[in-house]
């Protein structure tokens, strides 16, 4: 409406109208019971003011009144409850199949990484109209990561993923904030997410330097590391076979199971006696300090890409069809 | 002028004896109570001082007046001292501290000597609070976030923290003393449904205090231990868990606000009675939705926490448990409200802050709502909505009240009136000022501007001029009182024993009570808030 002076923020994914929705009715019901509150003491006060020869008439309370009133606010609440959980879920549940993005926070900067190897620093591009995961961490305090114009905000911790997800719905430039307290460029920590037609995000895609697929950059990764000497992916090595794991439940040595996700993988990297596979002894050496957040995030996304989303026919793993493991065909 | 006269004849707890020795030595729980607010009015205009540098900075998007550092401190130090050195002793310390003795019909708290202890503990955490300050003061926020305040900031966090570690045992000393006193020692006939709801609001509090304070205390230790010697409790790179550290301060700092709230929906419990000549409406509601607040207040933490990284399920919980502690809180509105209906109603100062705190208080419970709402509180918890919702709890609730209980009960603390119209401008001053500066903030919030930023893109610059303009004007709202009572205290006029007509022990004795402050230990044979039998004032007196 006015350049300097803003009165609703722009709204640019598919929450943001879930979320503004909740919020025009939540104002509503806001303004109508403070509106109602105001008005019975501005008339109580008017009509009831003490006044020569009146006198105040005793009223004792009333247990009706009082279950009323303690009961339809508790139904107003449960509805509203429920309404604001809903879209906590959908905004908690990143749809299968999404573009994926690597986010690394740090005092005071965020880097972002694609699946196909594009890096960024404090800027964001995505296409409209595609469901985009992040999976993000940080180096050192804790961040948060905060686009107001999609209205998700997730805290990004060091020492483990959290993910976020949205699906953009408008072309144009919007904030990227550090929502969490990290020190003192705490308010520098800001950039853009730039959201781009399919055809511009192409463009878009194919300029520039890339440094190869994130997958691909884990592999060799994977290989500089040793890791295929156990981790073997024709048969079970020293270590478990990879290939096909990621998504799956995993069978603990300790009689536990745990799905094999982003941050199990991470965990397996960094402290590997943490949460042995059954069947495996605890021989791996610890990773922890010998590898950066980026190259860990490259090698998530390596193990990552050993098992294809089963109706993703279009991401054929690296390995040659005959290594497949037991995993059935659709 | 021939009241000087008249005063020196009565003795009282003011003029028993002279000399500072008398006061820092005293087990008078009336005179500690006046220690106590020398010591939190001070702390209240240094943590202001602090709110208005702030301010000053915001008013243009550049970080031009401080450096980011010097901002950061600020706030982080603006939190730490309203938090824990005004709001949680303000009301229970001082009026508190006053008035329930006198309620209860006893000579004093349970533990006199304990009493002052606490006040020096107070004392002595402030002390080492303002040195920290002045050689450089923390720069974590009044939350104290890991790894931030374990591993990476370098400013004085352990010294902030042990402060606020022997601050917090101040305050449980304090919850200690009323739990006993309102339990032991009660004069004859004063039954609990016949205690003033300004007991059983304390007496909630007081619970509170008890419980919640040594959770916080042990958290604190554990920054202290790790910062010192590196445990590694809540280090990630070795095995730590800083949510742990979340769970930890929040299962406080959520409860830490109704130790600040209650005590001042006790004071507005006896206001609006006594200016609408009336009895309470609802009385067993009012006495325990205090009593479910402090309960349900311990449930409710992780709703600080819902975009921190918890399960989802886990933050489900926690929304619905939210919304059940907002229950009482309805009922006393309502309550208050319906008890205006057919009174006989008169607009003074105290009545003007009660009325303040109902508009204001209700404001924020209801903003409370949408941070509830899990899919809202996303986008704007870590936002000036946040910022501006707790405002309207804890200044527009917690201060209106400890400012009307302070107008309301300032003949009996000081035997002397202030001056009623200057009173009321100060109240009118502080509703506008309140209002212009925190209710931008909550547009500033849904518009997305995040808490603790130095600086900010100009689109919300418009805003935040409003915020700063209302601040001032807040400001002069504050320190008009501060002059008054001081002038009062001398050119005021003499109150008598009962100036409003008012219900409750603490009248039927002189303004100012004697040491012992009653004559003889009183017979309770009444309900409280008896209105219908005691005589309105022709006028309300006007000093």
């Amino acid at each position: 409406m006015f350049e300097n002076f803003p009165l609703w923020p722009a709204r640019a994914a598919t929450t943001a109208g879930n979320v503004d929705a909740l919020f025009i009715f939540l104002v509503l019901l806001a303004g109508f019971m403070s509106l109602a509150i105001f008005t019975m003491i501005v008339i109580f006060a008017f009509q009831y003011r003490a006044r020569r020869g009146h006198r105040a008439e005793q009223v004792e309370g009333s247990v009706p009144l009082e279950i009323t009133w303690s009961a339809v606010p508790l139904a107003i609440f449960m509805v509203i409850f429920v309404w604001g959980a809903v879209i906590y879920f959908q905004e908690r549940t990143p749809p299968r199949g999404a573009d994926e993005v690597y986010v690394v926070a740090k005092q005071w900067m965020w880097k972002l990484e694609h699946e196909q190897g594009q890096r960024e620093i404090n800027e964001l591009h995505v296409p409209v109209g595609r469901d985009v995961k992040l999976i993000m961490t940080s180096q050192d305090v804790i961040h948060s990561f905060y686009v107001p114009a999609f209205r998700i905000k997730q805290d990004v911790l060091p020492g483990r993923y959290t993910t976020a997800w949205f699906h953009a719905t408008r072309p144009g430039v919007y904030h990227l904030f550090c929502a969490e307290y990290c020190g003192t460029s705490h308010s520098g920590m800001i950039g853009q997410v730039v959201v781009l037609e399919p055809a511009q995000y192409q463009a878009w895609l194919s300029g520039g330097a890339t440094f190869g697929s994130l997958a691909a950059n884990g592999e060799s990764l994977f290989q500089q590391l040793g890791c295929p000497t156990c981790h073997r992916s024709d048969i079970q090595g020293r270590g478990p076979n990879l290939v096909g794991v990621f998504g799956k439940l995993v069978q603990l040595e300790d009689g536990r199971s745990v799905v094999a996700d982003e941050n199990y993988v991470r965990e397996s990297i960094l402290s590997p006696s943490a949460k042995v596979v059954s069947g495996f002894k605890p021989i791996m050496p610890t990773f922890q300090g010998l590898v950066s957040e980026e190259q860990l995030t490259a090698l998530v996304a390596y193990v990552k890409s050993l098992s294809p989303p089963p109706s993703g026919a279009a991401a054929i793993p690296k390995l040659t069809p005959g290594t497949q493991p037991q995993e059935p065909k659709e | 002028m021939a009241t000087a006269a008249i005063t020196a004849e009565r003795e009282h707890y003011l003029n028993t004896d002279y000399g500072i020795r008398s006061w820092l030595l005293t087990t008078d729980h009336k005179r500690i109570a006046l220690l106590y607010l020398v010591l939190i009015t001070l702390f209240f205009f240094v943590g202001g001082f602090f709110a208005l540098l702030i301010r000053l900075e915001l008013l243009t998007p550049a970080g031009d007046l401080v450096q980011a550092d010097t901002y950061n401190k600020l706030f982080t130090m603006h939190g730490q001292v309203m938090v824990f050195f005004f709001l949680i002793p303000s009301i229970p310390a001082v009026l508190g501290n006053f008035l329930i003795p006198m309620m209860v019909g006893a000579k004093d708290l349970a533990f006199p000597r304990i009493n002052l202890l606490s006040w020096y503990l107070l004392l002595i955490a402030g002390v080492l609070m303002l040195h920290c300050i002045v050689t450089g003061g923390a720069d974590t926020g009044w939350t104290f976030y890991t790894p931030f305040s374990t591993s990476f900031s370098n400013t004085k966090v352990i010294e902030a923290g042990l402060a606020i570690f022997i601050a917090g045992f101040s305050s449980i000393l304090t919850g200690l003393n009323f739990v006993v006193t309102i339990h032991r020692m009660r004069a004859p006939g004063l039954t609990w449904s016949r205690l003033p709801l300004f007991v059983w609001a304390h007496y909630a509090t007081s619970i509170i205090q008890l419980l919640g304070t040594p959770v916080l205390a042990i958290t604190l230790l554990l920054v202290v231990f790790e910062r010192a010697f590196n445990l590694g409790i809540f280090d990630p790179t070795r095995g730590g868990d800083p949510l742990l550290f979340q769970h930890l301060f929040w299962f406080y700092s959520h409860p830490a606000v109704y130790i600040m709230i209650l005590p001042s929906m006790g004071v507005v419990t006896e206001i609006i009675p006594c200016f609408s000549r009336k009895r309470i409406f609802g009385y067993h509601a009012v006495a325990m939705s205090s009593i479910a607040i402090a309960v349900f207040g311990f449930l409710v933490w992780a709703h600080h926490m819902f975009v921190a990284g918890i399960s989802l399920y886990s933050a489900m919980i926690f929304s619905i448990l939210s919304y059940l502690v907002a229950i009482p809180s309805a009922i006393k509105v309502f309550n208050w409200t319906a008890t205006m209906y057919k009174g006989s109603i008169r607009f003074t100062t105290p009545m003007l802050y009660a009325m303040g705190f109902i508009g204001l208080f209700t404001m924020g419970g209801l903003t409370g709502l949408f941070l509830a709402a899990l899919g809202i509180d996303v986008h704007v918890t870590d936002t000036y909505f946040v910022i501006a919702h707790f405002h309207y709890i804890m200044v527009g609730g917690a201060v209106m009240g400890y400012l009307g209980g302070l107008h309301y009960w300032w003949p009996k603390i000081s035997g002397r009136l202030y001056p009623e119209w200057m009173g009321k401008f100060a109240a009118l001053t502080v509703f506008l000022g309140f209002n212009l500066t925190f209710f931008p903030q909550f547009i500033l919030g849904y518009l997305g501007m995040p808490r603790r930023y130095w600086q900010y893109p100009p689109e919300f610059q418009v805003l935040n001029v409003m915020s700063t303009a209302g601040s001032t004007i807040l400001a002069v709202g504050y320190v008009l009182p501060m002059i008054y009572f001081l002038w009062s205290m001398r050119y005021g006029k003499i109150a008598d024993a009962n100036p409003w007509g008012a219900a409750g022990l603490e009248w039927k004795t002189s303004s100012p009570p004697p040491t012992s402050n009653f004559e003889e230990t009183p017979e309770v044979t009444w309900e409280a808030y008896n209105y219908d039998e005691i005589p309105a004032p022709e006028e309300v007196p006007v000093g």
